[in-house]
């Protein structure tokens, strides 16, 4: 399996001097294509700064962050804004839909920065939408969609396209638990065919979709789960007396 | 008495034989309690004999299978079990809650390391369960059973990061004083000695 994402020994160091703080301290994580990580933390332990600095919208301090083999740090400015448009799916902690398009337009704008013909993209947003059970909501504004609605068009902007990673902040904050399982299961299968993903959550429900939950506190990774032998250790198999 | 009310609950539509009755229930439960038939027959047994079932004859392909009826008096025992109270209040004696709160008074132990170690084993068994709910999106009798599996673990998660929270706010507990065994007893007995 090969390494989408690697982050080694990043460290994101705030301010300078006397007021300076270490929000993330030599953090080094890998996620391989297909691999899905859930980042687990108390409020301000680090992980959207984590987050963001893993797809490039933020800089490390020190330490070196590899999209697919190649150091961020390396790459034009050009290269790094269209690694972002087109490689990357984005949900953050506050959504950021653009509230005077609808949520069809929202879910194929990436698409069409991409140079896909805008007829086209509309038809790919379409079928995302519909995957995440809101193509009834697709001619809305974002601004009149509910807060769950609104999560879920960020997860079908995320995921639309052909994105080798995901990222996602708290994706499920609004959506109670079997819409919060849904966009779950949106997030694993689109993994399950070779995306590398990484969700922020603090809800262990959701955590435990992924291959592999990682727990950071002030700033620093201190446990990583195994993975337990398979459901069979946990339920009896058909027939068994 | 939960497995016996839920015979009578699966031979409330129809008389049944006792390998069916084991496999209903492990089918509606997601196979997540396995039974046996000899349990099952068992249970059977006691039922009939407190007139909660009755016994309807043998199976003529296969003699060892007894078809068992839902008499009167065991649909009104039914009843009034599903609509008995199935908590009391009464605190169950939780394990990682005890084993946090004593690590608390433990010399040398690190009580935040106590709570990391349960909580990324609740999420070990949680990231299983997620899985076989994963491949087991059609069935519901497993998904829903495995759900209420998953909510008592992620209520265990959350005491462990409330815990966790709340020392981190610096709160200590209190040892209470040690008590004297036996009131003014103590003073009058080493008064003895002197
Ligand atoms: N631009 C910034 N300038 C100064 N401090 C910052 C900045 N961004 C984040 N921080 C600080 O870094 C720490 C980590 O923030 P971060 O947003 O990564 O936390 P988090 O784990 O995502 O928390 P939450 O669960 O509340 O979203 C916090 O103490 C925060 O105040
Ligand atoms: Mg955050």
């Amino acid at each position: 399996m090969s390494t989408t994402l690697e982050l080694c020994d990043v460290t994101r160091t705030f301010g300078s001097g006397s007021t300076a703080f270490t929000a993330l301290s030599e953090a080094s994580i890998a996620v391989d294509a297909g691999e899905l990580v859930a980042i687990m933390g108390p409020s301000g332990s680090g992980k959207s700064t984590l987050l963001t600095i893993a797809g490039g919208l933020d800089v490390p301090s020190s330490g070196s962050v590899l999209f697919e083999g190649s150091d961020l740090a390396s790459l034009t400015r050009d290269e790094r804004s269209k690694l972002r448009r087109s490689s990357i799916g984005y949900v953050f902690q506050e959504l950021n839909l653009l509230s005077s398009l609808t949520a069809a337009e929202n879910v194929a704008m990436p698409l069409e920065l991409d140079g896909l013909r805008a007829k086209q993209a509309r038809r790919v947003a379409m079928a995302a939408l519909e995957q995440v059970g809101i193509a009834d909501k697709a001619g809305s504004f974002a601004d009149d969609l509910s807060g769950g609605e609104r999560q879920r068009v960020a997860i079908a902007r995320a995921v639309v396209g052909e994105r080798s990673l995901l990222l996602a902040d708290e994706p499920t904050g609004a959506l109670d638990s079997v819409n919060g399982e849904d966009v779950m299961r949106i997030v694993r299968s689109a993994c399950d065919s070779g995306t590398a993903g990484v969700i922020v959550t603090h809800d262990a429900q959701l955590a435990a979709w992924a291959d592999r939950v990682v727990f950071i506190r002030d700033g620093v990774i201190t446990d990583t789960t195994q993975q337990m032998p398979g459901p069979e250790s946990l339920i009896i198999a058909d027939g068994a007396t | 008495m939960t497995i016996p009310h839920a015979l009578l609950a699966l031979l409330a539509p129809e008389a049944k034989f006792g390998l069916r009755l084991k496999e209903e229930f492990e089918a509606r439960t997601g196979a997540i309690w396995p039974l046996n038939v000899g349990q099952v027959y068992a249970t059977l047994g006691r039922l009939e004999r407190d007139g909660l079932v009755e016994y309807r004859g043998g199976s003529d392909d296969a003699p060892s299978q007894k078809l068992y009826e839902l008499t009167g008096a065991g649909f009104e025992e039914l009843r009034r079990w599903l609509h008995t109270p199935s908590v009391d209040g009464r605190p169950p004696r939780d394990e990682v809650v005890i084993k946090v709160m004593v690590a608390l008074t433990v010399p040398g132990v690190d009580v935040g390391e106590v709570i990391q170690s349960h909580r990324r084993q609740t999420l070990e068994v949680m990231q299983a369960y997620t899985r076989t709910k994963a491949d087991a999106a059609g069935d519901l009798a497993a998904t829903m059973v495995i759900d209420a599996e998953l909510l008592r673990l992620e209520a265990a998660v959350r005491w462990l990061d409330t815990c966790e929270a709340r020392l981190r706010r610096g709160a200590t507990l209190d040892t209470p004083e040690p008590v004297p065994d036996s009131g003014s007893a103590a003073p009058a007995k080493s008064e003895t000695i002197r």
